[in-house]
């Protein structure tokens, strides 16, 4: 921050200056939570004679507790001790590969199986999984008509159903799971009229289309040249945790690593992809198929009608992909077959067959077929199908023609669904036979050609349910368990000899595969013609948009709170879907971030709030699916709008204000840094490949004996740390800003959801947020940003910033500013650098949150459990304690808290190590932060360790990108970040930063903290 | 009447297969010149506390299953690695000798071990063997002596008590005898005075007066309130600090379960049944499956053991009353404290082999955990995770390496 002229923001309110960002900044905390009424005498006393009367009655009666022991102990189950086991996720297509924790057998945390060859790491949704299994919404048991019933009837009734029906059709969303897909062979040989039709709420069919029904695996890693179309690789599109994985190994760079990739996306909206670009161009959806068409121009050099659009980096997109041929990639998010057909040519030329784009590894994550699914829905409304299985899916509320579904199914003779809960579709259908949890089931998958794994069950039933395979085995009178033939499936047809314990131990069977350099073929001609029909390069009118979020997806989770309260990696945004546009956008049409407005797009109406999105492409406006949920429980009914009814439309919207003001819950400016300004520091890859130390702030304080550094002058005794000494470094050139590392930790440390509302108040109590800074070069003209924005430059500041991410978590300070002020001792230092929190001390004083220059402390300012209806979230329930981990305390009302740094993990891998009598192993123990994230930032363990990831990458980085936070305040974090490198051409470095640095070689950099080792 | 005779000669068989068993045993023992490795029998201590003391003696008596002693002897040792690994197959196999032992014992299978790897069993076997050569060399000499010392030693401490009791009643006695003299004293005086001044108040009436004066005197009075406030301060503030603290804490439970003669008298070891102690945080109440392995056996019919069997028909676990409880906000591990620390049970739980009914012996207070964190050594020896700590501590001129040391005394090394 400090080295350039850019100037960074979090959000157009600090941009502008706005009085209540200001009013916020200077107030981390809301104002009380008390009534404006305010507390009288009579109240006070008579609360206080209360009081002592409660406590003196507390005092004279402990409750008794009992101590309930098994009454026959498994063998491998310790009370107190946690097993692991190996599992699968799988939702519709998303995958990934699991190994499950579970205390006294309870499922209580997710992580990645590193078995897998696929999963690198978990995104939001898997993290959150967990906590859908228990759901207090979900069916206790199967139903019949609305009401319980049990399972045989229900048996009864169905099979007497199918055997009268003559059309029988199975909907599902794409089954990764082999066995699966035979047991519905088996039901299809059983009742022959039976189709099995598969559709993606987020579907790439024009993807599969344009490669002869399959989809093909990309890999990321060995690409130099990027180009993403409207493609959100990193957050949502097919396989994104492992595109993410493979990405970060480009851009990573090192002691042996000097060259990155180079990053293009041509997108309307600011994508999680997009803001991790080089080089980004906003571009409307009516644009997209010409953009393909002038890059196919460049690239294989036809003459194809693009429109003449000019695209601001197109060439420059064009010029790296040829000198990388071989090594470039060019991926799109279109679902026009004529869009992915040019795509693929492109690629063709580029020679990414066989290299980046492998045909002979499809993979299974969307299978989707749009044309059988939209016959379905004629036949459905014809009246032609008798008998329809909803096979864990909710096409009525996800599908574009839900409507049409939801009249129709009614007067379908026999409706079943698997779904967990009585959701959109399910709640029209005669019969429930509620599937269980994928952690209570036995299932597997084959997420690639070749890749297998095993999913198993954690824990037994919850509620009454059954698995839908052994359903539909039981309907076909098929006299087998799911289990039994899982087994015999996979010994007849996978293990060749490998033992089943062993692969169900790995969760993982990777039979491998070869790299296939087929291409597939497609009508160029054809492809053109349609795009120049379809596409325009000066559309007038606002066009709409949807897309899907990071963290809510297609919504199947909606009701978990914690997505809900997942802030997205772009807007910051919890708890609503928003009308989101550009500052541009909103000016022309007179609206400001809030407003409600009413969007009118083919005859259908939404009404919500307007979103400023910097970055978003002009005259366009885009709400998010997933949202407008009806029938999925407390956390998400109502929550937003519903948009699936508009997926894959290109169409203008009409938009009204309503005059109305409904806030969003945005923490983007929650915490700000208030003027610093060696928060963030960034370079460009030219400038620090001629010098390691490019972007960094050196630091320097003038004193009477000239410039010193801040440890030289401190007036702290530091700590000693003599065993272990904790530390973290984060890699922002690795960091995505995907957020799983959020909700894995919220996972981990029993963190409260506080609900929207609070959300408002700024008084959410996530331990780790990822600061996501919009930055823009302004500044040149000797302007700021104020005066900019004055003279309404605030469009410009806005159009297309870039975007650094940037997590953050206590710093763990040597010299802890919080430490100092506590007036009971409550927060102190450990000897292994840790700043402790000790709960049961805290009184609730809030200067340690006041003094804490990071702003990473966060205050209990309710009871968030047990609360009734106040904070109605799975705190509230005996079935959403469950996911509670044992090893850490759930904090009560007045105490403050923050990142512990997963001591529990800590203190349980040092009783490891010890119990072996041994030390611990130099990566052994991890954080739930660093074990998550899919493109390894986060390198934790112990700097005193010299065999450690951490230690070696500090002393090959401490002469280079390692840079702490602030450091001119002197407080010694243990979290060191490593400065952003943008592969982009970049203006050299001011010159009189370089003499600093070179006049500062000698001079010791050194941190006290590395004294000790 | 039948029963008893049926006792009668099961005592007679057995008398007469243990003098049997004495005679091969003392011909073996002459004939094995070499005594065991004496490592080898550490292990099989161990081995044999952990795993087989809960239904085997080493010696000739039957507590679950027979006494060991002499029982390399009596099936060689091919034969005994296969019946211990798993006695089930053995059985199954047809092997004669299984078959009549399983028959004899009621048909009450034994535990099978398929973790014992063979050396294992040779270093139980060693320790078995130990253990009756040691026998044979202590015994032989003493005699009954040993015997007679314990019961010299439990006599002692009931005639100890006798004598506190009987002075006690002495120095009464004393008492009494003194007042009747005082009160016979002051009568003759009084009546003395009488004859004198004829108008001297009685005692009683000069208590009274006494008393009157005193009550009076505003010093007295203020020293009387300040006494009275502070004992009930005190008492008040020493009463608070008790909130909460549970020392002797002993319910009523669930099922009278004696630890004084599972832990005490039979010397099960804490492991046995308190399964988690040496690897979790918690070391766990037993499982009725525990309790099953021996009480399928022994004393079925007691109606407190039966409470077990009704808890597994009825499929309804047994709900202890939980003894020792810490607030959810202070973490402590079992495992950091007895494996690695290698502390004893006891010194938390105080004497559990003499406790019929189990009680809260600590105040479990933090203050009590801190105090010992400063007083105790940490237990670097063989443990390579202290090696560098206790190196540093060397050369930095510390003594001892005290838990507090190390960070013993750390917030986050019990609260997170």
């Amino acid at each position: 921050m400090e080295n350039t002229t850019k100037r960074y923001w979090k959000g157009l309110e600090e941009l502008r200056n706005d009085s209540e960002f200001v009013k916020y900044a200077n107030k981390e905390f809301p104002d009380s939570p008390v009534d404006s009424e305010g507390t009288y005498r009579r109240d006070f006393l008579k609360t206080l004679g209360f009081g002592i009367a409660a406590v003196s009655l507390a005092a004279c009666e402990t409750p008794i507790r009992k101590a309930v022991p098994y009454l026959n102990k498994p063998e491998d189950i310790e009370a107190t001790i946690a097993n692991w086991y190996a599992s699968t996720y799988t939702d519709g297509g998303e995958y990934a590969s699991v190994l499950v924790k579970t205390r006294e057998g309870r499922p209580i945390k997710l992580e990645v199986n590193k078995l897998s060859s696929i999963s690198k790491g978990l995104g939001v949704r898997a993290h959150a999984s967990v906590l859908s299994l228990y759901d207090n919404e979900k069916l206790k048991g199967p139903q019949v008509t609305g009401k319980s019933a049990a399972w045989e009837t229900l048996d009864k009734d169905v099979m007497a159903g199918l055997a009268k029906s003559s059309n029988v059709r199975i909907i599902s969303g794409s089954i990764l799971s082999p066995s699966t897909k035979a047991v519905i062979a088996g039901f299809k040989a059983k009742y022959p009229s039976t189709q099995h039709i598969s559709y993606d709420a987020n579907s790439v069919s024009g993807l599969a289309q344009a490669n002869g029904g399959i989809v093909p695996s990309y890999d990321f890693s060995k690409a130099n040249a990027i180009v993403g179309l409207s493609c959100d690789f990193l957050g949502t599109w097919l396989a994104p945790d492992a595109f993410s994985s493979q990405w970060a190994k480009g851009r990573k760079l090192g002691k042996d690593k000097k060259e990155m990739s180079q990053h293009f996306q041509f997108e309307s909206i600011l994508s999680l992809t997009g803001s991790n670009a080089d080089y980004r161009t906003p571009i409307k959806p009516s644009q997209e198929g010409l953009v393909v068409a002038s890059l196919y121009n460049k690239i294989v050099g036809g003459s194809l009608n693009d429109g003449g659009i000019k695209v601001e980096n197109l060439d420059k997109a064009a010029k790296k992909l040829l000198a990388n041929k071989g090594a470039a990639l060019v991926v799109s998010g279109s679902n026009d077959p004529a869009i992915q057909v040019l795509v693929n040519e492109i690629n063709k030329a580029l020679g990414s067959y066989g290299t980046t784009i492998d045909m002979g590894t499809p993979v299974n994550y969307r299978q989707g077929n749009d044309l059988a699914m939209n016959t379905f829905i004629d036949e459905l409304k014809a009246g032609k199908i008798d008998a329809v299985i909803f096979y864990n899916t909710n096409p009525v509320y996800n599908h574009t023609r839900g409507e049409e579904i939801a009249a129709a199914l009614p007067k379908v003779n026999l409706s079943v669904a698997f779904n967990e809960r009585a959701d959109e579709t399910a709640s029209l259908c005669k019969f429930i036979a509620p599937d269980s949890h994928y952690l209570e089931s036995w299932n597997d998958a084959e997420p690639k050609r070749g890749s297998l794994s095993l999913c198993q069950p954690t824990i037994s039933t919850i509620f009454n349910t059954r698995q839908a395979q052994d359903s539909l085995l039981k309907w076909s009178e098929a006299n087998v368990a799911y289990a039994d033939l899982l087994q015999s499936n996979w010994t007849a047809n996978y293990l060749k000899g490998k033992s089943w314990t062993q692969v169900l131990h790995d969760g993982v069977h990777e039979m491998g595969s070869s790299v296939s350099s087929a291409t597939p073929s497609g009508d160029v001609a054809a492809a053109a013609a349609s795009i120049a029909k379809n596409y325009k390069a000066n559309n007038s009118g606002i066009e709409f948009i949807t897309y899907e979020k990071v963290g809510i997806g297609t919504g199947s989770q909606a009701n978990n709170p914690w997505l809900q309260e997942f802030p997205d990696p772009i807007s910051k945004a919890c708890w609503d879907n928003y009308a989101a546009m550009s500052q541009a956008t909103a000016t022309s049409l007179k609206l400001k971030s809030f407003d409600v407005v009413k969007v009118a797009v083919k005859g259908k109406e939404f009404e919500l709030p307007v979103l400023i999105q910097p970055g978003q492409a002009n005259d366009t406006v885009a709400i998010a699916i997933g949202y407008g949920r009806t029938k999925a429980g407390k956390s998400a009914d109502g929550v937003g709008v519903n948009v699936f009814p508009l997926v894959g439309t290109m169409a203008t919207a009409t938009i009204t204000a309503t005059g109305e003001e409904n806030k969003i819950g945005q923490t983007q400016t929650h915490e700000t840094v208030m003027g610093r300004t060696a928060v963030l520091q960034e370079s460009v890859l030219a400038n620090w490949q001629k010098n390691p130390k490019a972007g960094k702030h050196i630091v320097e304080i003038e004193t009477s004996e000239g410039p010193k550094t801040p440890t030289e002058i401190t007036l702290w005794n530091g700590h000693e740390r003599k065993n272990h000494a904790w530390g973290m470094v984060i890699d922002l050139n690795a960091c995505n800003g995907c957020g799983a590392c959020v909700v894995s930790c919220q996972a981990e440390n029993n963190i409260a959801v506080v609900g929207r509302k609070e959300v408002i108040m700024r008084r959410e109590m996530h331990w780790m947020r990822i600061d996501r800074y919009y930055s823009t070069d302004i500044d040149t003209d000797g302007m700021s940003a104020l005066d900019r924005a004055l003279e309404g430059g605030l469009e410009v500041a806005s159009a297309n910033p870039e975007v650094t991410f940037q997590p953050l978590m206590c710093q763990h300070c040597n010299n802890a500013p919080c430490e100092t002020v506590c007036p009971v001792l409550a927060t102190t230092h450990s000897s292994e650098g840790l700043n402790q929190m000790t709960y049961n001390r805290c009184i609730g004083t809030r200067y340690c949150a006041n003094n804490c220059p990071y702003k990473v402390r966060r205050f209990n300012w309710f009871k968030y459990f047990d609360e009734g209806d106040k904070f109605d979230f799975h705190f509230n329930n005996d079935l959403g304690k469950m996911v509670i981990n044992p090893d850490v305390t759930v904090r009560s009302r007045g105490v403050m808290e923050k990142c512990s740094m997963c001591v529990q993990r800590i203190q349980a891998g040092k009783l490891e190590a010890k119990k072996e009598r041994r030390r611990p192993g130099s990566n052994e123990i991890q954080t739930a932060c660093s074990q998550s994230c899919p493109t390894g930032a986060i390198t934790f363990g112990d700097m005193n360790d010299q065999t450690s990831d951490i230690a070696q990458l500090i002393s090959h980085e401490k002469d280079g990108r390692l840079f702490y936070m602030l450091e001119e305040i002197n407080v010694l974090p243990s979290v060191s970040y490593l400065t952003k490198i943008r592969n982009k051409d970049g203006k050299a470095e001011v010159a009189h930063a370089g003499h600093k640095e070179e006049h500062k070689h000698e001079e010791k950099v050194e941190h006290e903290g590395h004294k000790a080792e | 009447m039948i029963t008893k005779t049926v006792k009668a000669i099961n005592y007679f068989a057995k008398a007469t297969v243990l003098l049997a068993l004495l005679a091969m045993n003392s011909g073996a023992g002459f004939a094995q010149s070499a005594a065991p490795d004496p490592a080898m029998v550490e292990k099989g201590k161990e081995l044999f506390t952990n795993n087989c003391a809960a239904c085997h003696a080493v010696t000739d008596e039957i507590v679950v299953g027979p006494g060991l002693k002499g029982i390399d002897a009596r099936r060689d040792e091919a034969w005994l690695i296969k019946w211990i690994k798993n006695n089930v197959a053995v059985i199954e196999s047809g092997d004669a000798y299984a078959v009549a032992l399983y028959n004899k014992y009621n048909k009450a299978a034994m535990n099978i071990f398929p973790s014992f790897k063979d050396d294992d069993i040779r270093s139980i076997l060693a320790y078995v063997k130990d253990t009756e050569i040691k026998a044979a060399v202590v015994v032989a000499p003493v005699g009954g002596g040993g015997g007679g010392g314990q019961a010299s030693g439990g006599e002692s401490s009931g005639l100890f008590n006798y004598i506190v009791m009987g002075m006690l009643a002495l120095m009464s006695l004393v008492l009494l005898a003194l007042l009747s003299m005082v009160n016979t004293l002051s009568k003759t005086v009084g009546g003395a005075g009488n004859l004198a001044t004829d108008n001297l108040p009685s005692f009683g009436e000069r208590f009274k007066t006494g008393i009157e004066a005193l009550s009076g005197n505003p010093a007295f009075k203020s020293a009387a309130w300040l006494f009275f406030l502070l004992v009930v301060g005190k008492a008040t503030i020493d009463g608070s600090y008790a909130i909460g603290i549970h020392q002797g804490y002993a319910p009523t439970q669930p099922i009278e379960f004696s630890h004084k003669l599972h832990a005490g008298e039979y010397k099960i070891n804490c492991n046995y049944c308190h399964t988690g102690v040496y690897k979790g945080k918690g070391a766990n109440i037993p499982a009725a499956n525990i309790c099953m392995n021996c009480h399928n056996a022994i004393k079925k019919e007691s109606p407190e053991i039966q409470k077990i069997y009704k808890a597994i028909e009825t499929d309804q676990p047994i709900e202890w009353v939980r003894v020792h409880n810490l607030p959810d906000l202070a973490y402590f591990n079992h495992a950091q404290h007895t494996n690695v620390g290698g502390i004893q049970c006891q010194q938390c739980h105080g004497e559990v082999e003499k406790m019929e009914v189990i009680q809260q012996r600590s105040s479990l207070t933090m203050g009590w955990c801190i105090d010992c964190h400063r007083k105790t050594n940490v237990n670097a020896k063989d443990n390579a995770y202290y090696d560098k700590l206790v190196e540093l501590h060397k050369a930095e001129g510390g003594k001892e390496l005290k838990v507090a040391n190390i960070g013993g005394l750390e917030c986050s090394k019990c609260h997170y």
